[in-house]
């Protein structure tokens, strides 16, 4: 079992230094930042320096180098643009994020799975038909679609929600549902199509032929066995709880992290978009880490995998 | 057979269709209490969904029609809670996979204490020991701490024994155990159907043993029903069965049959195949296979009686038997 979660650490780990290989790489081939930060007709030693001062005129290997070099001393940089350290930026923003799609994840969960389990157990029944048309729109129409018809309805035709900003808790109920919405229909198929398949397994008619009440046989043998997979979405949204927003921060001028991230990137401040890579893909490798260990609560069959792995 | 009061269970005319589609075309069979009956025929001939259908396991998807009375008591319109009573309870079911058969998420101890509490009340410690006991009794070695072990970490045969445990947990007066050998090597095979033999006996329950092996059935049953393409087409004590089978379809397994001795095969060796069930011949289904078929057997044969406990559903069944 410990051997197994080092090889989980380690693949976690690794994972996350690829992430921000590759966001390094990206990033420096992408444009050069002194041009884009100092303005065209600045001159060209002050350029220079810029660049010196930032490590910018060395190879781009030495670069790397102290950039991880840092990282593992926990310090993630320092912006371009006001010399404020990046995690100070990234970290005053994470709330703001986390108000929208935490409130998005209870909406998803709290709709998608029951949704779900009441399509799969009312299959091809009039509100099976209606829960899957609303997934189906749920997850085909983008987001900034969505947010902006909500936009369009509820502030600009009705005016009874703002169509932007932060000033009250009024204004996060249109970007909670625009992000909430998708995920629910992807939950929502997703539980169905779980929920099905456990449903036609012998061991649920097993369950019936003994004379447990089909409630019962619902809960104590379908749900249990229909999580498992279920676990996996779940866990991915979970993961995305801090990049997930970007496109709704966006067209609702929320101040999350996914507005920092917009802006940092086409500013090539270099350290802040870095951060928050840093930031989401650990977000992301962490709740993976959480579902493979909870596959092992949930499914006994994986945790002899697990363990007899260790051997 | 005719009884003078109400048989254990009685089928009349039991018939499903799925999708409009003929599964099961008017069974009639009694069950007499303790009575051990076979049930033998091709894959596809309703063996199983007769059964199913008698507890009210099919999919909502299959049209049920007939009448399936438990000593007296009509089954197929009774209320959901009439089924969850009986259903493990008077009349319990094994099935043929025993693998997948059990929550695989679920201890077995745990899937056998839920037997006891719905049908015996027992929760607790009481449950536990009483499953322990039940472990013990379909010999299962070190029953105590296999009751905390999953499906997964226990062998067919095991498994499959855990399903009789559950079975029996409810005291059944009926247990029905389709094909329940299929999935097992053959030593296990013979292994647990030593088992349920003597548990027949000990318990003095009534047994459906549905089964491709018409060997398996003649050594267990002291009556035998064959079934094709939906329908009973010959019924009779299983001696009488062996020596004078009657219907043609009868006749084809037996002569498929190596011999009473030595290693038993699958029944297949009879010419063509089982028509399909959207595709029925009229009159006799056997008939497109049938060396004896005739203009009369495009009719629905009735049954006749060929002696005691003996019937098959065949015109020319009477001559067949002289010949
Ligand atoms: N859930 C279902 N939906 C549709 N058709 C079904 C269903 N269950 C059974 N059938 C059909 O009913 C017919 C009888 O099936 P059944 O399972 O009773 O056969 P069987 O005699 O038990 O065969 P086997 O020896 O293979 O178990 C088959 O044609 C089968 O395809
Ligand atoms: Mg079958």
């Amino acid at each position: 079992m410990l051997r197994y979660l080092a090889l989980r650490l380690a693949r976690a780990a690794l994972t996350i230094v690829l992430v921000v290989t590759f966001a390094f790489v990206v990033l420096r081939l992408s444009g050069d930042p002194a041009l884009i930060i100092m303005s065209p007709e600045a001159p060209v030693e002050a350029i220079e320096a810029f660049r010196h001062a930032w490590g910018l005129d060395q190879p781009i290997w030495v670069q790397y180098l102290d950039y991880f070099r840092a990282i593992a001393h926990g310090d993630l940089g320092v912006s371009f643009r006001d010399g404020r350290p990046a995690i100070e930026l990234v970290s005053e923003r994470i709330p703001a994020t986390l108000a929208l799609t935490i409130p998005a994840l209870m909406l998803k969960l709290g709709v998608g799975i029951p949704a779900g389990i009441h399509a799969a157990l009312h299959r091809n029944s009039t509100s099976d038909r209606l829960v899957m048309a609303g997934a189906v729109a749920g997850f085909t129409v983008p987001s900034f679609v969505l947010g902006l018809l909500l936009v369009l309805l509820f502030s600009v035709q009705l005016g009874w929600l703002p169509s932007g900003g932060q000033e009250s808790w009024r204004s996060m109920i249109l970007p909670v549902i625009t992000l909430g919405f998708g995920g629910a229909g992807v939950l929502a198929r997703f539980t169905r199509s779980a929920m099905l398949e456990v449903l036609g397994q012998p061991y649920i008619r097993t369950a019936s032929a003994k004379g447990v009440p089909w409630r019962q046989v619902v809960r104590g043998h379908a749900l249990p066995n229909a999580a498992i997979p279920t676990v996996t979405v779940v866990g991915f949204m979970v993961g995305s709880l801090i990049a997930g927003a970007v496109v709704v921060e966006s067209v609702f001028s929320w101040p999350g992290v996914g507005r920092l991230l917009v802006v940092a990137v086409s500013n090539r401040d270099l350290a802040v978009v870095q951060c928050i890579l840093l930031l989401v893909a650990s977000t992301m490798v962490a709740s993976n880490l959480v579902v493979d260990l909870l596959y092992g609560v949930l499914d006994p069959r994986l945790r002899a995998g697990a363990t007899a792995g260790a051997h | 057979m005719q009884f003078v009061t109400d048989p254990l269970v009685r089928l009349r005319d039991l018939s499903v269709r799925f999708a409009g589609v003929p599964a099961l075309r008017g069974v009639d069979l009694d069950i007499g209490a303790g009575e051990a009956v076979g049930l033998v025929g091709e894959s596809g001939s309703g063996k199983s969904v007769t059964w199913l259908a008698a507890l009210g396991l099919l999919p909502p998807t299959a049209q049920v029609s007939g009448s399936v009375k438990l000593a007296g008591e009509e089954l197929l319109a009774a209320p959901q809670s009439t089924l969850d009573r009986v259903r493990g309870g008077r009349v319990a079911m094994i099935f043929q996979d025993p693998a997948s058969a059990l929550n695989p998420v679920q201890r077995v101890g745990r899937q056998v204490v839920e037997a006891l509490r719905l049908h015996r009340g027992l929760g607790g410690a009481a449950a536990r020991a009483e499953a322990k006991r039940l472990f013990e009794l379909v010999g299962i070695p070190d029953a105590g701490r296999r009751l905390d072990v999953y499906p997964h970490e226990m062998s067919g045969g095991q498994n499959q024994r855990v399903m009789i445990a559950m079975a029996l947990a409810g005291e059944p007066e009926l247990l029905v155990a389709d094909e329940p050998t299929t999935a097992l090597d053959a030593t296990i095979q013979a292994q647990i159907l030593d088992l349920l033999r003597r548990l027949q006996h000990e318990m003095g329950m009534a047994l459906v043993l549905i089964s491709h092996d018409l060997g398996v059935v003649a050594d267990m049953c002291t009556r035998v029903c064959v079934m094709y393409a939906g329908k009973i087409v010959e019924e009779a004590p299983s001696e009488v069965l062996f020596e004078r089978p009657s219907h043609p379809y009868t006749q084809g397994l037996l002569a498929a049959l190596p011999a009473m001795v030595g290693p038993r095969r699958r029944l297949t060796a009879i010419p063509g195949s089982v028509p399909e069930p959207w595709n029925l011949p009229p009159g006799c289904a056997f008939a497109p296979r049938c060396e004896r078929a005739t203009k009369a057997c495009l009719a629905p044969p009735d049954f006749r009686s060929m002696g005691p406990g003996h019937i098959a559903a065949c015109v020319h069944a009477r001559e067949l038997v002289m010949a």
